[in-house]
């Protein structure tokens, strides 16, 4: 198998040279070359890459990797859901490495200063041009897995327009949605129908007539074979965000969709199936257990970047981790209408190393030109790493639910667990462009509100088996919501309604009482009409008024079952 | 991960009912989940004359989390040829958790073709939805689904 | 108050002998399903669409007995198989007595 061997090669291209005690920056990179990044034994005549969960981050960021990303049932101990050292002894990668950098939350903060930012959009397109040059344009296929188009400040004040006009640079096959939902129907039409490539959702219907709303599927030929590439959308959309957003539309899995389409694209002559989704990890692996004829899922939503793709029986499943850290190109050799060998290369986009490509790097100057000054304003510093990524509470989280303890005069916060933001390295200033990437989306207002101790039990419990439901099909993708002000504990092995205990509120100490009401802050309600100022606001108020955040590796969360 | 947590104002008027009842439309709920899978059996043995349907040849189709429990698309179909002699003739729709179990009860005869229907359904709280099929012979088939009615999404 | 306005949508009007046609019927209707109360404690009387039915030249294709778990504006998807020519007539019946008809002709080759 040609992955394993690629794989060693880019180990190698990537790997340490020095503990990393001795790290300097000028050092590291001397070990990395954009043509070591890429370099690959090609196999076949096809490459297929895959972008996904950019979430509109057009310039270079940190972004820490999950440290607890648990797995339950069948797939407890499987990859993704492992982390950190062992996740590098899973695929023989040098600890210290620039793939263990990019892939794990092993040395962070000292290893984000020897290697620098990943990902940019203009680094992007050079790795994409750089493919496309390498193996011809008739023979490769860009595909988007969405979340391309929202959570940056500049994709909010535009609607999706920056997001938009630059991913026309990058000229990608087709793309599928799931937080580009957030910014309603008629806007999602209004982008779609300038798109100039398909925007594929086979499991969406119109709540009326129960009738397909975008294009299930489209045939490409590359190659000299036919691609049929069928798109999923995040199945819970209307669930895990505003479904007053999107009233006219129905998601979900629709798993017989998913076979119908996929035997409708062979009895068109498809040579290759890939399914372009935006599942999830755990969802795409049983998807590709239970429905025949798929040769390539191309999954997304749940963040996961793994260096070689995992093989469900012949089904292929490449997950291409998010905020632009990685390209992935898969190679494919087909002949007789069935895919007889592959290669593949996750490719890991160190900004400092791979150089911008001068057209999209001026277009993104262009787009956020207007917005710099907001962006760049400086509201503090923190000592510590803030990053949010991981199953429970992250340090930026425990910054966001103290500002709204503080701003909202709340005994409670409570924080979605988006799996998006990026992280901002000890030390570093905290700008307005930090917080917003961790929080700009459409629905941003802060509320107030009161809740018995019992109901937010009920809420935990709901959200926990959103995350921890042992049957994928049932799972939401997200992590778990962050509390600030509480204390409890999670046996994420427990069934619905019996996971969450020992709620403790942190002022007093004192168990939670059920019937008792509480003061609640908290944003991102999905609730029409909620209302409170923006959670951006809020946050850097509280960082101006503190100056410095020195966070804390908090204990509030105590898991066991995992 | 998006939480629906605040009430809305709506809801706050109505409040003291279970909020997902609330959610659902089917207000007197908060009956025991024992005594609704009672009623839904006690409707299915009605329907069948008291035969037990063996689980087979129906095939239920709903969403495993709903969207809104309001309005939550099923779809039945169930094999048969649809001739005169051999054909479906009713499909009893029971839904175990809501207050009242009964749904619908559809009537199919061989000018349908295909038996195959589909409705949107009032689900007061994750439950089982039920449909069994009676065939012109009087044999009777089932098929079970469990369908989550969540209150709050997660999704990153 | 106003007959409610039911839409119908089949997948073609025109068919060969044997083929079946898709239905899908859509009718505006509150449901109020009588398990509901008022701002005041007191229950909201049941007021539902019953009985649907579709026939065909006076035979009944497909009907439904429906209770107040069916969601309001009642869909129905289903499939009609006619033997001829002719016409398909749709009856929607509620609790107060009124009936809402429609009908769609189909044409048999």
């Amino acid at each position: 198998m040609p992955t394993r061997r690629d794989f060693l090669q880019i180990a190698a291209a990537t790997a340490a040279l020095l503990p990393a005690a001795h790290w300097s920056r000028a050092f590291a990179q001397q070990s990395l070359t954009q043509d070591g990044l890429l370099a690959m034994e090609p196999v076949g005549r096809l490459s297929i890459l895959h972008v996904t969960d950019i979430h509109a981050q057009l310039v270079p960021i940190h972004f820490r990797e999950p440290s607890v990303n648990l797995g339950v049932g069948e797939v407890k101990g499987l990859v993704p859901h492992v982390t950190g050292r062992a996740l590098l002894d899973t695929y023989d990668i040098a600890p210290g490495s620039a793939m263990a950098h990019a892939l794990t939350h092993e040395d962070f903060a000292t290893l984000a200063r020897a290697y620098g930012r990943m990902g940019g959009l203009d680094r992007v397109a050079t790795v994409v041009n750089a493919i496309r040059a390498e193996r011809g344009e008739a023979n490769t296929l860009l595909l988007d897995g969405g979340d391309t188009w929202q959570n940056s400040w500049t994709s909010l004040q535009t609607r999706g327009e920056d997001m938009v006009e630059c991913m026309a640079l990058l000229a990608p096959d087709a793309m599928v949605g799931h937080w580009e939902f957030t910014l309603g129907e008629e806007r999602v039409n209004e982008l779609v129908s300038r798109l100039g490539f398909p925007f594929l959702a086979g499991n969406i219907r119109d709540t009326d007539w129960d009738e397909p709303v975008f294009d299930a599927m489209t045939m490409v030929e590359r190659a000299g074979v036919q691609v049929a590439v069928i798109g999923q959308a995040f199945p819970y959309t209307p669930i895990a965000n505003p479904r007053w957003m999107m009233p006219s539309w129905s998601f979900g899995i629709r798993e017989e969709e998913v076979a119908a389409n996929v035997e409708a694209a062979r009895a068109q002559g498809a040579d290759v199936v890939v399914l372009l989704s935006h599942n999830g990890f755990d969802v795409d692996r049983k998807l590709a257990s239970r429905v025949p004829g798929i040769d390539v899922v191309l999954t997304a939503h749940t963040h996961d970047a793994l260096p070689e793709p995992v093989v469900v029986g012949k089904t292929l499943v490449i997950a291409s981790g998010s905020h632009g850290k990685f390209v992935s190109r898969l190679d494919l050799d087909v002949s007789g209408g069935e895919v007889r060998d592959f290669g593949y290369r996750l490719i890991p986009v160190f900004s400092d190393v791979i150089a911008p490509d001068p057209t999209m790097a001026a277009k993104i100057a262009e787009i956020r030109a207007p917005h710099e000054a907001t962006l760049a304003e400086v509201l503090g510093r923190t000592e510590g790493l803030l990053y949010r990524r991981g199953n429970f509470n992250g340090t930026l989280d425990d910054v966001i639910c103290e500002a709204m303890l503080e701003q909202r005069d709340a005994e409670i916060a409570l924080s979605p667990g988006f799996r998006w933001g990026a992280s901002i390295l000890p030390g570093a200033e905290i700008t307005m462009e930090d917080v917003t990437n961790a929080t700009a989306m459409t629905y941003p207002a802060t509320y107030r509100t009161t809740m018995t101790g019992a109901r937010l039990k009920e809420v935990l419990e709901d959200v926990a088996d959103n995350l921890f439901n042992p049957d994928p099909y049932y799972q939401q993708g997200g992590d778990m919501v962050r509390v600030g002000g509480v204390s409890y504990a999670i046996d994420v092995s427990a069934p619905m309604g019996s996971r969450i205990s020992a709620l403790t509120s942190l002022r007093t100490g004192e168990p939670l009482e059920a019937e008792r009401e509480y003061t609640i802050a908290g944003w991102a309600s999905v609730n029409e009409g909620t209302e409170g100022p923006p959670i951006w606001d809020v946050v850097a108020a509280h960082i101006r008024a503190r100056g410095t955040i020195a966070p804390q590796e908090t204990e509030t969360v105590r898991v066991t079952g995992a | 991960m998006t939480m629906k947590l605040e009430l809305t104002r709506r809801q706050a008027l109505l409040a003291g009912v279970g909020a997902v009842a609330v959610a659902s439309g089917l207000g007197a709920g908060a009956r025991p989940a024992v005594a609704a899978t009672e009623d839904a059996n006690a409707l299915i043995m009605e329907f069948t004359g008291g035969a037990e349907p063996a689980m087979g040849r129906v095939t239920l189709d709903v969403p495993e989390i709903a969207e809104n429990g309001n309005t939550v698309p099923m779809d039945v179909f169930v094999e048969s040829p649809m001739t005169d002699e051999d054909h479906v003739t009713d499909v009893l729709i029971v839904a175990d958790g809501n207050p009242r179990a009964g749904v619908a009860t559809f009537h199919f005869s061989p000018m349908s073709g295909v038996a195959q229907a589909n409705t949107r359904i009032r689900l007061a709280g994750t439950q089982n939805v039920i449909a069994v099929a009676k065939m012109s012979d009087g044999s009777v088939f089932m098929d079970r689904k469990e369908v989550k009615v969540t209150i709050g999404g997660c999704g990153g | 108050m106003a007959t409610p306005r039911p839409r119908i949508r089949l997948d073609r009007n025109e068919i060969a002998a044997g083929e079946t046609i898709e239905v899908k019927t859509l009718v505006s209707h509150i449901m109020e399903s009588g398990q509901r109360r008022d701002g005041d404690g007191n229950v909201i009387p049941r007021k539902i669409i019953n009985t649907f039915k579709c026939e065909f030249e006076g035979q009944t294709v497909f009907s439904c007995d429906i209770e107040p778990a069916v969601s309001a504006n009642p869909y129905f998807q289903f499939m009609v198989k006619p033997p001829r020519s002719g016409t398909l007539t749709f009856t929607w019946i509620d609790d107060d007595g009124t009936e809402i008809t429609a009908t769609e002709d189909v044409v048999v080759n």
